[in-house]
């Protein structure tokens, strides 16, 4: 008979006198994220805060002036302008995104030939950063619409079209990705079941695979919401926020301008204006935490255990 | 034993990184933060050579073409912060006022020949040094033009330059050339129309109405002499004004290099690529001012002016600021500073400048020698000039390209001249 070598036992290793020795040195596996945190993340990110409190032209020559920065950007008709225009294109994007994406991936997963050539074509536009997609789109969008004597950039909505088109193009592959390991996670039998007792292909779908794959919906719907509400570069090469439009208080508003880019702009734009961006930049966190974290919730409720 | 080599690593890690601080010497140092990235390699040559004779540290860091704003804001932040930038307009000025040094009363400052090219603070205080110049017009091929059956004497104004256009463009497909390269609208080719040609109605709004610092309205008056010439332009180019969406500024650049057209709106800086990359015989360019009809303007030179503007960081320390000070002064006094400056700026206007090959420069100063006046960069002036360019451009592209109407482009001139003020000093 073959000797195995015995496998040291979970007892063993949950056992007090193998632990606290490592439990002992959790500072030095801490450590070094820890500063990494503070340094990267929570140290600018509260300087941040204090700066949406100033007027500044560099962070060390700051002023303390108070919420006027906050006034300010709640009057800025661009700002709300391009809160507006970013909420209506996550809304249509996470839509677009997540059944596309879902479509695909429940035809990958339906024994085709190919699927895995597929699923590679599919993912690759995304490993292409957003600035370049954005100016290899426009020069397509532009040759395109050269047919029909027009540009890109002429009405807000070839704009908003062009950057829907763009991050379809993008993402899709990537929640296809996260959808199909979903549904390769549904236990077989759950199906067998559902095929003896008599349910066809609509209602198997409906009853059992989409509420299977809930944990991957509540990501890939995270990911979809967090990415369209930050667009940057891809707003920035696509369209740069044109077309503009005149108001008639005086003000001017670039169109298709999302609200990371307008708060890019604002703080370009003069050394009187660098407070103000950076207090729509505090609101904006505000603003995606509360939205990621509503959907969060949301969409956890959905969630079946198996 | 490895408890010991570990700790003998850290240590030196930690030095190293130590050392790589230090070394600061009495004498001070220089931190150029330079705007011109094809100049970079002119300008760490020169830095070296300042080292090796005067024992001064040099060091000179390039921003990457488009981000200099963003990377002075950056730099300005850090202890270590540049003591030489670049601010060369208005808008800049604003921005850095507070850390500009006045130079009035420096050594480098007593070089200058002229205090056109300086950006000037409230109470005459000089900030920043224009320490070149450039000039802009329309680039003539004038052996196309001689092809075709004139010579740069037919053009006195923007009646004459009219009737040649009209007539190379009737005779074009027999000619085998355009009046015009393609006025591109993207993005690599706007500025020359968003900026430099709509300098043309803001001079002479200006000089109108004797406005010599940042106004916070304009009027616009001008703006039916910037539609004579977008309108010549574009009517008289190797593309039709459908396709100028996508039009780059090499295209035209190309089109030009290679004798598709006769006219080319650009400025000097023009000069090697066309003379280099397309082998363009300097006899044959020559540069005209853009006319666009207003009277009188028979007598107007080149449009001179320049963006290059020298600024010393006043809140660095008082050592780096004298040796910033002892260095620009070396670089636009000594044989190799100067010989560099012609060599990738041009003339420069300073005492012991040298002579410049670019024929370009030459005519600018052959049109100034003769009394005409210099038509002077009034598009310094504009607020949050990106934002303000970009609004006109698109009403440009509307016009042109989409059967938009011409309001539009005097609403985004005028209306957003005095949006974008309004913006930037809020």
């Amino acid at each position: 008979m073959k000797k195995t070598k015995k496998k040291p036992d979970a007892a063993a290793l949950n056992s007090v006198l193998v632990r606290r020795p490592i439990q002992r040195c959790f500072p030095i596996f801490i450590f070094p994220t820890f500063v990494a945190f503070m340094i990267g993340f929570l140290y600018p990110f509260l300087k941040g805060i204090y700066l949406s409190f100033c007027t500044f032209t560099t962070p060390r020559d700051a002023q303390f002036i108070g919420f006027s920065n906050y006034v300010k950007a709640f009057g800025d008709a661009s700002f709300v302008h391009a809160f507006g225009f970013t909420a209506l294109f996550t809304v249509v994007s996470v839509v677009a995104i997540n059944v596309f994406a879902f479509a695909i991936a429940y035809l990958l997963t339906q024994n085709i030939a190919g699927a895995n050539l597929f699923r590679t074509v599919f993912f690759m536009p995304n490993l292409i950063g957003g600035i370049v997609l954005g100016y290899i789109w426009s020069m397509i969008f532009d040759g395109v619409l050269r047919y029909y004597d027009t540009y890109l950039l002429a009405k807000t909505s070839y704009g908003f079209w062009g950057l829907l088109i763009l991050m379809c193009w993008q993402q899709i592959g990537y929640m296809m990705i996260i959808y199909i390991a979903g549904l390769q996670g549904i236990p077989e039998d759950m199906m067998e079941a559902a095929k003896i007792d008599g349910a066809n292909k609509w209602q198997s779908l409906w009853r059992i695979t989409i509420p299977n794959v809930m944990p991957s919906v509540t990501i890939c719907v995270f990911l979809t919401l967090t990415n369209s509400f930050k667009l940057f570069d891809q707003n920035l090469a696509l369209t740069g926020g044109m077309p503009t439009a005149f108001q008639e208080g005086g003000e001017i508003i670039n169109t298709t301008e999302m609200l990371a880019l307008n708060i890019y702009k604002t703080f370009y734009t003069g050394a009187n204006t660098r407070g103000m961006a950076q207090a729509k930049a505090v609101m904006f966190f505000i603003l995606v935490a509360v939205f990621a974290l509503a959907q969060l919730k949301a969409t956890r409720t959905k969630e079946v255990q198996q | 034993m490895k408890k010991k080599l570990a700790l003998l690593l850290t240590v030196i890690m930690a030095v190293s990184m130590l050392a790589g601080c230090g070394g600061k010497s009495s004498k001070g140092s220089v931190y150029y933060l330079n705007f011109k990235p094809e100049a970079d390699a002119a300008w760490q040559e020169l830095a070296k050579t300042y080292t090796e004779q005067t024992g001064v540290e040099v060091k000179i860091v390039t921003a990457a073409s488009g981000t200099y704003s963003e990377t002075l804001t950056a730099e300005m932040s850090k202890s270590s912060a540049p003591t030489l930038f670049q601010c060369g307009n208005q808008a800049g000025l604003d921005t850095w006022k507070d850390y500009c040094l006045d130079l009035k009363e420096t050594d480098f400052y007593k070089e200058m020949t002229t205090d056109d090219f300086n950006l000037k603070g409230e109470n005459g205080e000089v900030f920043c040094a224009g320490y070149c110049y450039e000039a802009f017009g329309i680039i003539t091929n004038t052996k196309l033009l001689g092809d075709a059956g004139y010579t740069l004497d037919d053009i006195k104004d923007f009646a004459s330059l009219k009737a040649v256009v009209e007539d190379i463009t009737a005779r074009s497909s027999e000619l085998g050339f355009s009046a015009f390269t393609s006025s591109g609208l993207d993005g690599s080719s706007s500025w020359r129309f968003t900026g430099h040609l709509a300098n043309m109605p803001l001079f002479y709004e200006f000089r109108d109405d004797n406005v010599t610092s940042q106004p916070a309205t304009v009027t616009g008056a001008y703006l039916d002499n910037y539609k004579n010439v977008w309108d010549l332009y574009i009517n008289n180019a190797t593309c039709a004004p459908t396709e100028l969406a996508s039009k780059t500024g090499d295209e035209a650049e190309a089109e030009f290099g290679n004798g598709n057209a006769v006219f080319y709106q650009n400025g000097t800086w023009e000069y090697a690529n066309l003379t280099g990359t397309f082998g363009m015989n300097p006899d044959d360019l020559a540069m005209i001012p853009i006319y666009c009809g207003v009277s009188g303007e028979e007598n107007a030179a080149l449009c001179c002016g320049t963006e290059n503007c020298w600024a010393v960081n006043k809140k660095a320390s008082e050592a780096d600021v004298q040796a910033t000070l002892d260095f620009m002064k070396w670089v636009v006094t000594s044989e190799e500073g100067t010989k560099m400056m012609a060599k990738e700026f041009g003339p420069i206007p300073f005492k012991n400048a040298k002579e410049s090959e670019n024929v370009f420069f030459t005519d600018a100063n052959e049109y100034i020698a003769d009394g005409k006046y210099v038509v002077t960069w009034a598009f310094n002036h504009t607020p949050n000039v990106d934002a303000w360019r970009a609004a006109l451009e698109s009403a440009l592209l509307q016009y042109s390209a989409n059967g938009g109407s011409w309001d539009d482009i005097k609403t985004a001139f005028v209306d957003g001249w005095a949006a974008q003020y309004a913006a930037e000093h809020n």
